[in-house]
């Protein structure tokens, strides 16, 4: 395995040699987790093909655009706090990829249990991101009358975009959900344990996918 | 090649944890604090990109990968860009003919050309 070591070749070398190697391409990589890289580059395009075309049909509308940070403020102790359950919806997402990133280094150490108790933290809190998301929608529809083809604050393409892009995210969170809960039964019934436990860090791939994907709605969506 | 694991020190990755939480805040902030205009966006998209790219870095183990596949899965996307641009260079056109053709308080829609449907047969 001469030519899987890192020589002190530069980057370039190495990925004309990789490409042109005539074997496996991604060398050190297990086909998984290859794969599902692929698959996130491929997730990559469609998001970024809904937040494009957001970007296109903000710029052009002639109706007032609603102001986000309003429309999605929450009271708290009788004070109406701008985005408040966006930014708890932010802190639990990355709560939950930090639970994650510790799953992936635990499956490498090969601490089964731990391994366990941290995928279902992690499948918990993408529950209840999901539950959140579900209550938030619930408060625009019958509360504030946003539906996906009108929109009382101005532009009725707001609820189209806000409907589709968090709809597909968090149809990715619930996903990613039953996807966390499989692997982490699997690994407690000892189906890995003759692997390295990749399909710890492939499980992790997804989901810190997902955490990134709602770094852009964020920025794009609430915060812009 | 399955001996290949990747192992790193916890601390990595409590560190860029807690760097997610204060870039996440201070993003949250520059809602708070009613930064407009070009600030806003400025700071707006520096701490999306921080956080997307420790996120990728770090917490998705690109830093550790080899070259191959860093580039294999991160240069395609920068087509997007293109896709963008086009996007956004053609608003301000598309903007300005629905002003034209459909905003109330200006000119009239004017009459579609005369077709020849209903006149043949």
């Amino acid at each position: 395995m001469a030519e899987a070591a890192q020589t002190d070749q530069g980057p370039l070398t190495t990925i004309v040699d990789d490409w042109s190697s005539d074997v496996t391409t991604f060398k050190a990589v297990p086909w998984g987790k290859a794969m599902m890289w692929i698959f996130l580059l491929s997730d990559t395009f469609i998001f970024t093909s809904f937040l494009v075309s957001y970007m296109a049909v903000r710029m052009t509308q002639t109706d007032a655009w609603p102001e986000p940070s309003a429309v999605f403020s929450l009271e708290a102790f009788g004070v109406p706090v701008p985005l408040l359950l966006i930014a708890i919806m932010t802190f639990i997402l990355i709560t939950s990829s930090g639970t994650m990133a510790m799953a992936v280094n635990m499956g490498y150490r090969k601490r089964k249990v731990a391994v366990f108790w941290l995928m279902l933290a992690t499948a918990l809190l993408g529950l209840s991101f999901v539950g959140m998301q579900a209550f938030e929608w619930t408060k625009l529809i019958t509360g504030e009358g946003v539906k996906a083809w009108q929109n009382p604050m101005g532009a009725p393409q707001f609820g189209s975009f806000f409907f589709m892009i968090t709809g597909f995210h968090g149809l990715h969170v619930s996903a990613g959900v039953a996807y966390l809960g499989i692997i982490a039964w699997r690994v407690l019934r000892g189906k890995y344990d003759n692997t390295n436990f990749e399909i710890v860090e492939i499980t992790g791939l997804y989901w810190h996918f997902v955490d990134l994907v709602w770094v852009f709605i964020f920025a794009f969506f609430y915060l812009w | 090649m399955a001996e290949v694991g990747q192992q790193h020190p916890i601390k990595v990755y409590f560190l860029v944890w807690l760097l997610l939480f204060v870039f996440s805040a201070a993003s949250y902030m520059v809602d708070i604090l009613e930064f407009q205009g070009h600030l806003r966006w400025l700071l707006i998209i520096i701490f999306m990109l921080l956080k997307a790219g420790f996120i990728v870095a770090v917490f998705m183990h690109m830093k550790w990968e080899r070259p191959t596949l860093i580039t294999a899965i991160l240069v395609p996307p920068l087509v997007l860009i293109v896709l963008m641009y086009l996007l956004a260079y053609e608003a301000d056109y598309a903007w300005a003919s629905r002003i034209v053709y459909f905003g109330d308080e200006v000119a009239p829609i004017p009459a579609p050309p005369p077709t020849h449907a209903g006149v043949a047969h």
